[in-house]
């Protein structure tokens, strides 16, 4: 749990981050949205101590973050930034055993851990482990990226924009490795992004930032359907709700008992897929499978639009 | 060839062909001819090198044998040089070899054995007393005890102040790095100190070394005096400052921005990140600057034998004294060869330590 308390950075007489406040649930992840000079990065090494906040206070699991030294307390909290931040005259294992070797683990243990790792993020060990990062894919590096900031088991991993530089196919692979990893490892994730939907697909919560004021942190859900300002409504995009909406919920959530002889969608797909769907094929109804392939249900366009509205 | 009754007198000119056996000179001249050719029509970079190579190894014997015939036996004041023709010759097959060698691409590894071979080689030829009729080498006969000792004085000079400039510039480096609103003043200062002549900044640290040699008799008791090696070595040092400082600076500024920021959110200290990702990947830039340094060292210490510091320049100067060109040779030609094998050295060395190349550096979120 990351309690964050009354935040501020001051530079001279510019205020940067301005009294903002919000919980972190442990195994959750929460996002931080805003425009570029928001000061949602500001925020995020705050929590790790790149930047000494001018008042306020984080607490990690109760613990006043400032109570050890600054490297220390970086030693247990992973970090990972956009263009991945690697050592360019490391190789792959190398940086990915950055931080074990700080904490002086024995060298068995890091190379297994490296090892498991490495088989994680779909990095062929036999391939890729004395790799140097500019022989490696941009999504490649990006994953080398997450893994050296995940090696040493921390608890809590910050992220800044890690997806920033890379394409939107690999984008997408790269968001739903990160879903797994945190549904794998449990690990509390705090990530900033200046885009609406990434945050809407990745975060549990969501939190709203603009000219250093925190707006709102709320379920996605909610800041679509209650915005608590005109610009968390700008933010969050006034004239397709609606379908940011449907695309929070899946079919399976949504499916309601009876067959259907209309197309057939998978139980993970979104409400806007489904719609989308259905507008395309002209039926009236989908059938939903399950993972395992049996019905689960049926969706009417009539259902879906009903899920639409607030 | 030049021909002198004796080491002062203007030289005449004696064409090889006056000189060698008929043979030799027309064997001198097909190999030439033949060099040429190659440099005209064959395109291959190996042919081209293994072509001016001959040219070289033929010329340099034919200078030699003409020496040899020249003098008579026994002989220890007629001078034989080569002639202007010889140079321009050298010159062409030089830059034939090293456009060969250049388009080849060896690997570092390779470049400083080749380096190391063609030393070996031209010192074994010394050493067998080849070229001893050579004026140049009548020269270092004379002068065969003194030539040792102002080599490596000579080296010791420039290496010297090379290494003091490291170890204070390098620190200053990483200050200015840190504490970007030192640069303007630090760089600036030795901008300034740069652009002063070398005998002028000789003569302006003459002044402050004598006057300290007079009331610290412990300085004056390691040799600090206000002319000799203490002003030369001061004065080198602070040439060599702005390179190393410059280098330092620039270096660091190119290490890619992300990649220092992972390295303190991961939770290196500043002197982790420092010593295990700025310094390395600053290195090339670094060790560049050091070249730089060294090699304008090697040339500037020979200006140190005007204030008595002693050094291959004493040659020079005493061979301009003396209008001697051969003696000014003795001491200019180990000059230009010290110089171009410390450059071919840390060329390769930072060749080796760029293998990697580096992202560029990133702008901050």
């Amino acid at each position: 749990m990351i309690q964050i308390e009354g935040l501020t950075k001051q530079y001279g007489a510019t205020t940067v981050v301005d009294r903002v406040s919000f919980n972190v649930e442990r195994n959750s992840i929460a996002v931080i949205v805003g425009t570029s000079g928001s000061g949602k990065s500001t925020l995020l090494r705050m929590i790790n101590r790149l930047v000494e906040p001018t008042a306020g206070r984080v607490l990690l699991d109760g613990a006043d973050t400032r109570s050890e030294p600054a490297h220390l307390l970086r030693r247990r909290i992973g970090y990972a930034i956009q263009g991945h931040g690697l050592f360019p005259h490391r190789t792959v294992v190398e940086n990915v055993a950055t931080v074990p070797r700080l904490l002086g683990w024995p060298e068995a243990r890091i190379r297994s851990r490296v090892h498991e790792l490495m088989e994680v993020f779909q990095l062929d060990p036999g391939l890729y482990a004395n790799a140097f990062p500019h022989q490696l894919s941009g999504g490649q590096q990006q994953r080398v990226g997450v893994a050296r900031a995940l090696a040493a088991e921390p608890a809590v991993l910050l992220m800044d924009e890690p997806f920033g530089a890379l394409d939107p196919i690999i984008r997408a692979k790269a968001q739903e490795d990160l879903l797994g990893i945190q549904r794998r490892f449990g690990t509390t994730m705090v990530l900033v992004t200046h885009d609406m939907d990434e945050a809407f697909h990745l975060g549990e919560r969501v939190a709203v930032m603009s000219q250093g004021r925190l707006l709102q942190y709320d379920r996605p859900a909610v800041l679509l359907t209650h915005p608590a300002d005109p610009f968390v409504a700008r933010m969050t995009g006034i004239t397709d709700r609606a379908m940011k909406l449907l695309a929070l919920t899946t079919a399976g959530e949504a499916a309601l008992p009876g067959g259907s002889d209309g197309p057939r969608v998978a139980s993970s797909a979104s409400l806007r897929e489904v719609l989308s769907e259905l507008l395309w094929s002209g039926a009236a109804s989908a059938l939903v499978l399950g993972e395992d392939g049996a019905p689960r249900g049926q969706l009417t366009v009539a259902a879906i639009l009903a899920r639409g509205r607030p | 060839m030049v021909f002198k009754t004796n080491r002062i007198m203007p030289g005449e000119p004696r064409g090889l062909q006056q000189v060698l056996p008929a043979w030799a000179a027309l064997g001198f001249q097909a190999v030439l001819l033949l060099t040429a050719a190659v440099a005209v029509g064959v395109a291959d970079a190996k042919r081209r090198l293994i072509a001016a190579l001959g040219g070289v190894t033929v010329l340099a014997l034919a200078v030699a044998a003409a020496a040899n015939a020249l003098t008579p036996a026994g002989d220890k004041v007629i001078r034989v040089a080569p002639g202007a023709a010889f140079w321009v010759l050298l010159i062409c097959l030089g830059l034939l070899a090293t456009d060969a060698i250049t388009r080849m691409r060896p690997g570092p590894l390779v470049r400083v054995l080749l380096l190391a071979l063609a030393i070996a080689i031209a010192g074994a030829a010394l050493a067998q007393g080849t070229f001893d009729n050579l004026s140049v080498m009548r020269e270092y006969a004379v002068n065969a005890g003194r030539f040792p000792v102002e080599l490596w004085r000579h080296i010791w000079l420039a290496g010297g102040s090379l290494i003091a400039a490291v170890i204070v510039g390098m620190p200053l480096g990483i200050l200015c790095h840190r504490a970007p609103r030192l640069q303007p003043p630090v760089l600036g200062t030795l901008n300034i100190i740069q652009t002063i002549p070398a005998i002028a900044l000789f003569g302006i640290l003459m002044a402050p070394l004598g006057a300290l040699a007079a009331r610290l008799p412990a300085a004056a008791a390691l040799g600090i005096r206000g002319i000799g090696a203490a002003p030369a070595v001061v004065a080198l040092f602070l040439y060599s400052l702005l390179p190393i400082v410059a280098n330092t600076v620039v270096g660091l500024r190119r290490v890619s921005h992300a990649a220092v920021d992972a390295a303190l959110g991961v939770g290196m200290t500043p002197r982790q990140v420092l010593s295990g990702i700025e310094l390395p990947l600053a290195l090339p830039v670094i060790i560049t600057g050091i070249r730089v340094v060294l090699v304008q060292n090697i040339g500037m210490v020979t200006v140190a034998a005007l204030i008595g510091g002693g050094g291959l320049g004493t040659f020079v100067f005493q061979g301009i004294g003396q209008t001697a060109v051969d003696l000014v040779l003795l001491g200019a030609i180990p000059i230009v060869v010290l110089a171009f094998s410390a450059s071919v050295l840390l060329d390769a060395l930072v060749e080796v330590l760029d293998r990697t190349p580096f992202t560029a550096p990133e702008s901050a979120p």
